[in-house]
C-alpha cells in the first residue's frame, strides 16, 4: 500500500479548501465555501445543529459525496480525484448502524479486514482482540441483528479499526446512546487518540465536543463560523462571563428591557430570546467584562421596566454559550 | 500491495461474503428459486398431458423455457432483492463501498454473484425435471456446450436486469414494480410456447421480440429439444439470439452500473 501520509510526516491529515456542496433541487448550499485543516493525531470536532452540513462534510471527506466546488485532501490525497487512494487510509463510524446484518459479529470484523487485504491470521487475531477490548468477546458468534444500539456502536468502532486507518471519522458517535455507553465510548476515543489515530468527530453535543476535542469548528447553515481550541472559543465571549436574566411580564416590555440592559455600564452585548410556549417568559443574556457589578443594575432595570425577575444567574462560558453568542440560537433547537 | 491487487482482493472478499450469506440461507434460496417453476413444470408438463389437455411432448417443449425462466429470474432476484436491503434505509452496503475497490466493481460483483445463483438454479431444474416429467423428459445430448453457454448467457441477462431494476426502483415501490415488470416479462418471454407457434398472432409474436427472455428460452429450446419425428423444432436463428442477448447484456450493464453509481454517491 502506498503510504503517502508516511512520506510526509508534517502533512496535515485533512485539508479542506473552499469546499462547496449543493444538492440538486436544493436552494442553498449544504456546505458553503468551507475551509479548515486537521493536524495529524488531532481530535477535531465539527459542532453544529442538525442540518448544519456536518454529515455532508464527512460525506465528501469519505468519498460518498461528490463536491460541487473546492478541494478536500485526506492523507495527502485529493478525495474527489482519487477516492480509491483515500479509502485504505480512512474509516467511518456512521450515525446509524449500517452493520451487515447477514453476518455474525465476528464476521463483520473479519470480512471487513478481508475487504482491505488484511491477511487471514492477522485479521482473525485482530478481530478477537478488538472484540475483547470493546467488551463484546462473549457474544461474538451472535448475529448482528440481535445487537442493541450501544453494542452496534461499539462494533462499528471495532470494524473501523480493523484496517488500522490513519483518520477515523465519527459522525455523531454517541447520539441516542445511554449515558454509560457514552462515557465508555469517550474513553475508547481518547485511547485511540493516544495511539496516534487522527479523529474527526461531528456532534451536536457540546459537552462531547468540549471534553474530547483538541480543536472545534462551529458549523451552521453550511458555513464554519469559528475554528479554535475549546478554551479559545470560550474567550470569544467578551470578558468571559454571561449574566442570564429571566424576566416575567407583558411581552411588549421585551424591547424596552433589552435597551435598558444594553445601556448598563460594562455590558457589551445583550441577546434576548423568547419562549414560544409562554410569551411572558423572557430570557436575556448580558455579555460583560465582569458579571458581578452588573447584577444589581440589571435587576433594577428589569424591575423599573415593570417586569418581574424569575432568575438571575452568572454563567461560566460553555460551548453552548459560545454557540448562542455566535448564532443567537440554542444548539438543541 | 498495488492498488489493482488490493482491489482484486477486495472483490474476492466481497464475493466470499455473498457466498457465506447465501450459504446460510440455502434452503430459502432454493425455495425462492425453484418452487414456482417446478409447479409449472408439474402442471403443464405432467398433469395437463396426463389428462389429455396438452400433447404428450408438451413437457419437453416446456422444459427449456422453464430452465431459462428459472435462471433469469433467480439471477435477477439475487441482485435486485439484495440491493433493496443494501441500498435501503440502513445502507448496509456502505462498508463494501468504502473498501479499496472502484464503486463500479461493487456493482459488477453483484452481477457476477447473481449470475452464479442463476446458473445454480437453472442447473438444478435438469435433475428435478427428470424426476417430475419421468418418461416425458427428453433433452438432446449433442449440444451440451450450447446448453452451458445458454445457461451462462441467460444468468448474465438476469443479473444485469437485476442490477438495473434494483438501482432504479425505490424501496417503497418494490412490490408494485415487481408486479408491473415481472408479470409481463414472465408471460411475453416465450417460456411456455415456442416463438414459431405464435405465427397466428403476429402482433404478439413481434411484441415478444422486445423481451430478452424470449431469446433465452428460444436459445435453450434450440440447444435442448430433440428432433420430433425426425424434424428439428423451429426456433429463432441462433446468431440472432446471441446478438440480441449480447446487446441486452451490454446495454443493461452500461445503464445498471451507471445507475448504481448514481444511487451510492451523491
Amino acid at each position: 500500500m502506498v503510504q503517502e501520509i508516511d512520506r510526509m510526516p508534517d502533512l496535515p491529515a485533512i485539508v479542506v479548501s473552499d469546499l462547496v456542496k449543493r444538492y440538486p433541487q436544493s436552494a442553498a448550499n449544504a456546505v458553503d465555501r468551507v475551509s479548515f485543516h486537521v493536524a495529524r493525531g488531532e481530535i477535531f470536532g465539527l459542532l453544529g445543529p442538525n442540518g448544519a452540513g456536518k454529515t455532508t462534510t464527512i460525506g465528501v471527506l469519505t468519498t460518498f459525496v461528490i463536491p460541487t466546488a473546492g478541494t478536500a485532501i485526506v492523507a495527502g490525497i485529493d478525495v474527489a480525484r482519487r477516492p480509491l487512494g483515500v479509502k485504505p487510509h480512512i474509516a467511518v463510524v456512521p450515525q446509524l448502524s449500517n452493520l451487515d446484518r447477514g453476518l455474525t459479529v465476528r464476521e463483520v470484523l473479519t470480512f471487513h479486514g478481508a475487504y482491505f487485504g488484511v491477511p487471514r491470521k492477522v485479521r482473525e487475531a485482530r478481530a478477537d482482540k478488538l472484540l475483547d477490548e470493546l467488551g463484546l468477546g462473549n457474544r461474538k458468534h451472535e448475529s448482528v441483528k440481535r445487537y442493541s444500539g450501544g453494542m452496534s456502536q461499539r462494533l462499528m468502532i471495532a470494524r473501523a479499526l480493523m484496517h488500522e486507518p490513519d483518520v477515523l471519522f465519527l459522525d455523531e458517535p454517541t447520539n441516542n446512546l445511554d449515558p454509560q455507553t457514552r462515557l465508555y465510548l469517550w474513553d475508547r476515543i481518547r485511547e485511540l487518540h493516544s495511539s496516534g489515530v487522527t479523529i474527526f468527530l461531528s456532534t451536536h453535543d457540546m459537552e462531547e465536543a468540549d471534553r474530547l476535542c483538541d480543536r472545534i469548528a462551529i458549523m451552521d447553515h453550511g458555513k464554519i463560523l469559528v475554528n479554535d481550541t475549546p478554551a479559545g472559543l470560550k474567550k470569544l465571549i467578551a470578558g468571559g462571563t454571561v449574566l442570564r436574566v429571566e424576566a416575567w411580564g407583558p411581552p411588549c416590555l421585551g424591547e424596552s428591557i433589552r435597551c435598558a440592559l444594553a445601556a448598563l455600564c460594562g455590558v457589551t452585548r445583550v441577546d434576548a430570546s423568547d419562549n414560544s410556549e409562554e410569551p411572558r417568559a423572557m430570557t436575556f443574556r448580558l455579555y460583560s467584562d465582569a458579571a458581578a457589578p452588573v447584577i444589581g443594575p440589571a435587576a433594577q432595570a428589569v424591575l423599573s421596566a415593570g417586569a418581574e425577575i424569575r432568575d438571575l444567574s452568572v454563567r461560566q462560558p460553555t460551548l453552548e454559550e459560545v454557540f448562542i453568542f455566535l448564532t443567537g440560537r440554542n444548539l438543541r433547537k | 500491495m498495488s492498488r489493482i491487487r488490493l482491489a482484486i482482493r477486495a472483490f474476492v472478499a466481497i464475493f466470499r461474503r455473498d457466498l457465506t450469506v447465501t450459504g446460510r440461507e440455502f434452503v430459502r434460496f432454493f425455495l425462492q428459486a425453484l418452487v414456482q417453476p417446478l409447479f409449472f413444470l408439474f402442471i403443464f408438463g405432467k398433469v395437463l398431458p396426463s389428462i389429455r389437455l396438452a400433447s404428450a411432448n408438451f413437457g419437453f417443449l416446456m422444459l427449456p423455457g422453464i430452465v431459462a425462466l428459472t435462471g433469469l429470474v433467480s439471477a435477477m432476484q439475487g441482485v435486485s432483492l439484495h440491493l433493496v436491503v443494501d441500498l435501503g434505509y440502513a445502507r448496509e452496503i456502505d462498508d463494501r463501498l468504502l473498501s479499496p475497490l472502484p464503486i463500479r466493481w461493487v456493482g459488477l460483483e453483484k452481477i457476477l454473484f447473481g449470475a452464479l445463483r442463476g446458473v445454480v438454479a437453472s442447473s438444478v431444474i435438469f435433475p428435478l425435471g427428470r424426476l417430475i416429467l419421468g418418461s416425458g423428459y427428453a433433452v438432446r445430448t449433442d449440444r451440451i456446450a450450447e446448453i452451458i453457454g445458454m445457461i451462462l448467457l441467460t444468468a448474465l441477462v438476469g443479473a444485469n436486469l437485476g442490477l438495473l431494476m434494483g438501482t432504479v426502483i425505490k424501496p417503497d415501490q418494490v412490490s408494485l414494480m415487481f408486479t408491473l415488470i415481472f408479470t409481463p416479462l414472465l408471460f411475453t418471454g416465450c417460456t411456455y410456447y415456442p416463438w414459431s407457434s405464435l405465427d397466428r398472432i403476429r402482433w404478439f409474436q413481434v411484441a415478444t421480440l422486445f423481451n430478452p427472455l424470449t431469446y433465452c428460452a428460444e436459445g435453450m429450446r434450440h440447444a435442448m429439444v430433440p428432433p420430433i419425428g425426425g424434424r428439428e423444432l423451429a426456433t429463432l436463428n441462433t446468431t440472432d439470439i446471441r446478438v440480441a442477448l449480447g446487446v441486452s447484456v451490454a446495454v443493461m450493464l452500461s445503464l445498471g452500473t451507471r445507475s448504481f453509481r448514481r444511487r451510492v454517491l451523491s
